[in-house]
């Protein structure tokens, strides 16, 4: 049994731990939740500097040809410093777009840009509230897209986006749209979470580039979230964690009553709860992780798994993280809410909580 | 990052299968047994023997006491082949997993050579005498007497929770032989043999009607000074090693899991669909089913840690509090699939051979035994976060002083 990270993806997480630790603290996450930047631009230049965007691009791609493990061990140190950076719009889905469903002129034209930090790219599909698969308007007519796709994550500074558009009522297709080309009308839409920046975009008969196949842009999405999945349940545990070590560092330091708080079991209990969370979600990640790393068959039950679990789990430490704050963790001032924010954020930002575990029922009847 | 054995594993693992296929039954391909006790214990008895004759019992203790110096990987690859046969073990849990340990660590050398390869070999059946009326969570509170008189030592009070006690041939008994000195300081810990005159033992009938532990009295129980364990009013320390091995001895609560419910919910309608058709039915089983992945996949890791020689993190905390309550709330949950049905105890009428009604009956007392879910989120609180102990304001108070409510 070796279910574990390598030596060398442990030394990677510590480069990255101590990478973050200096130029990604929470005073820079704060710089970006009250400033106008949409994102960190140097400490994004940082990232791909030590080749973070290139990790598992194939090296003919002008990636570094490493596997999703090392891709793992990087999504979970840049939960935990919640960096405020468009990686995971760029590498977990379009980079992995074009990887899974480009074809080679698609993959030759695209991923030494997304390798190098060149180009950042998104993918769009939420048209609004609610579940996009029943009411997707967006329309795509002979290459032609039509309708505004809102909100999308990093939409405001990618330079293009992988849209999902209906061929037909029933048949959806994915497409590469040039966002800085005709037809794109981009604003800001301010979300819970100002540290990630996101866009309502309105193509009007933008040209659109088939990615993948005609009228399998729903399947492919399935496959897509099933990888992005794992990669996202990763940086939900690492910010669980934080949120943790947030609330036990607090509760051992204040004193009510004439001793810390940490000593009085209705907090011990709390925080010790939290730890089961996140130690159910970490140990599910690494299925997850497994999964993705070996292209197993369990991949759609293993992501479903990581992602409801570490969903939960980050929901819930950054919670109990408030609470165990007292009135100070409700202020602007304290960091609590940077947690709470990002943890919504990334509970919603590939599909709601009910609807992967629905996912997930659905993954282990279709294995049965 | 793989499930795979290393070579000197997968050998071992042949070699544990050639074994338990030579003299055991796969679980499901094994006949329900209808069986008294006595002949359910006498089968116990002869398969531990065999394992023993053959050098598959106590794999990690020194040959010397009856085991062969395995590995802690060694043991645990053991434990999940036993565990796929229909074989029966579980009167020998508390003695391997807990009596063992302790004896190891504080008998005499000649006391090892005697007792210990008895105990592998299932000779003798061992009990823990721990918990009483007056000290659960509270251990140290016990109130069981030890007085001494010249060689030996004349025990009385009251023992309970005590499993296998009516068939036990020996037990670890801890006592109180000095009451005016605070609480965990007047302890002292023994072994006895469990037919010694003045040794009573009254079976508890349990909320489900099963008769799993036992109350037992001490009325002037002579012990020999030789059988103490660690030295007079040291008897906390010795029992922390008991306990420490018990922590690693009770895990998963078990029980019909994620996949009984899964059946279940196919198998039963709601509104004239199959159950599983139901968004709040699917979600419920989601979460278990997230539970129960967890905590296997928490064992890997701790197990992966073993593989290369490393002592495993504190994860493996989690699984009995996890798991007692998952078991609680899927006995729950799936006699509401049964809806008014759901109440009858009649393995005729009612799917599944009442295996949510046994969780539902069954699971408060796991939640208890063991460790209560609140004790062991201080243990996790404590011991894993570094977070301070509770204040006890009892500590240092003598034993005989401290108020003890009605």
């Amino acid at each position: 049994m070796n279910f574990e990270f390598s030596d060398e993806q442990n030394l990677l997480r510590e480069q990255a731990q101590s990478f973050l630790a200096d130029k990604c603290p929470l005073t820079a996450v704060r710089r970006v939740l009250d400033g106008a930047e949409s994102y960190d631009a140097p400490l994004w230049r940082g990232m791909i500097d030590l080749g973070w965007t290139a990790t598992a691009i194939p090296e003919e791609y002008g990636g570094l040809g490493l596997g999703y493990l090392e891709l793992c061990v990087l999504a979970e140190e840049l939960g935990r410093s919640l960096a405020p950076t468009p990686f995971s719009s760029s590498v977990y889905l379009a980079s992995e777009a074009l990887m899974q469903f480009g074809n080679a002129k698609q993959r030759a034209r695209y991923l030494p840009k997304l390798a190098s930090g060149e180009w950042i790219g998104t993918f769009a599909i939420a048209e609004g509230a609610g579940e996009p698969a029943r009411s997707l308007k967006t329309r795509a007519k002979k290459g032609s897209i039509k309708g505004t796709k809102v909100p999308v994550a990093d939409g405001d500074i990618a330079d293009f986006a992988i849209v999902l558009a209906n061929e037909d009522k029933k048949h959806a297709s994915m497409y590469i749209v040039d966002l800085n080309g005709a037809g794109v009308k981009r604003e800001v839409v301010p979300t819970l979470d100002p540290t990630r920046s996101h866009a309502s975009i309105k193509f009007s008969d933008a040209p659109g580039e088939l990615l993948g196949k005609t009228g399998k842009g729903w399947p492919q999405t399935e496959r897509l979230f099933d990888r992005a999945a794992v990669l996202y349940s990763f940086e939900q545990v690492g910010g669980a964690q934080a949120a943790l070590d947030m609330a036990k560092n607090y509760a051992l330091g204040r004193f009510a009553f004439g001793r810390p708080i940490a000593s009085f079991q209705a907090i011990k209990h709390k925080l010790a709860d939290m730890y089961i969370a996140n130690t159910l979600a970490h140990s599910n990640c690494y299925y997850g992780a497994w999964a993705l790393s070996t292209d197993a068959e369990e991949l759609p039950i293993a992501a479903a798994t990581a992602r409801v679990s570490a969903t939960e789990a980050f929901h819930e430490s950054s919670k109990e993280n408030i609470q165990t704050h007292g009135g100070m963790g409700f202020t602007w001032e304290f960091d609590c809410h940077l947690y709470y924010r990002r943890a919504k954020l990334l509970s919603v930002n590939l599909g709601s909580l009910p609807r992967w575990k629905d996912r997930l029922i659905s993954a282990i009847e279709a294995a049965a | 990052m793989d499930f795979n054995d290393t070579h000197e594993e997968s050998l071992f693992r042949a070699e544990a299968r050639d074994f338990l296929n030579a003299h055991a039954q796969f679980k499901n391909e094994s006949e329900p047994r209808d069986e008294s006790e006595t002949d359910y214990l006498a089968r116990a008895k002869a398969w531990q023997k065999l394992k023993y004759e053959n050098g598959w019992a106590c794999l990690g203790w020194p040959k010397e006491y009856g085991g062969r110096n395995a590995t802690p990987m060694q043991q645990i690859i053991w434990n999940q082949e036993e565990s796929r046969y229909d074989v029966p073990t579980a009167p020998f849990a508390i003695g391997l997993g807990m009596c063992g340990p302790t004896m190891m660590a504080y008998a005499s050398e000649q006391q090892k050579r005697e007792m210990l390869p008895r105990m592998a070999s299932g000779e003798h059946i061992w009990c823990q005498l721990f918990s009483e009326p007056a000290g659960g969570s509270d251990l140290a509170a016990l109130r069981t007497k030890a007085e001494r008189s010249g060689d030996e030592w004349v025990v009385n009070g009251q023992k309970i929770w005590t499993s296998g006690a009516h068939y036990s041939d020996w037990g670890i008994l801890v006592t109180r032989s000095d009451p005016t000195v605070p609480k965990h300081k007047g302890l002292t810990f023994f072994f006895l043999n469990m037919h010694s005159p003045g040794v009573t033992v009254k079976p508890i009938k349990q909320i489900s009607g099963d008769s799993n532990f036992n109350e037992v009295y001490f009325t002037d129980v002579r012990i020999p000074d030789a059988q103490r364990l660690g030295a007079v009013g040291q008897g906390w320390q010795v029992s922390i090693t008991t306990l420490m091995n018990e922590r690693l001895a009770v895990g998963n609560a078990g029980g019909a899991d994620f996949d009984a419910a899964l059946a279940l919910a196919n198998d039963v309608k709601i509104d004239g669909a199959p159950a599983i058709r139901n968004q709040a039915v699917r979600e419920r089983l989601a979460d278990w089913y997230c539970q129960s992945s967890g905590l296997r996949f928490t064992n890997y890791r701790v197990i992966s840690a073993l593989s290369r020689g490393a002592t495993p993190g504190p994860e493996n905390s989690i699984t009995k509090v996890v798991s007692a309550k998952k078991q609680q709330d899927i006995g729950s949950f799936g006699m509401d699939l049964m809806d008014m049905g759901g109440i009858m105890m009649d393995p005729a009428r009612v799917p599944a051979d009442l295996a949510f009604q046994q969780n539902f009956m069954g699971a408060p007392g796991y939640r208890i035994a063991g460790g209560t879910d609140e004790i062991l989120r201080n243990i996790i609180a404590e011991r894993v976060l570094g977070l301070p102990a509770d204040i006890r304001v009892d500590k240092n108070v003598p034993f005989n002083e401290i108020p003890r409510g009605s």
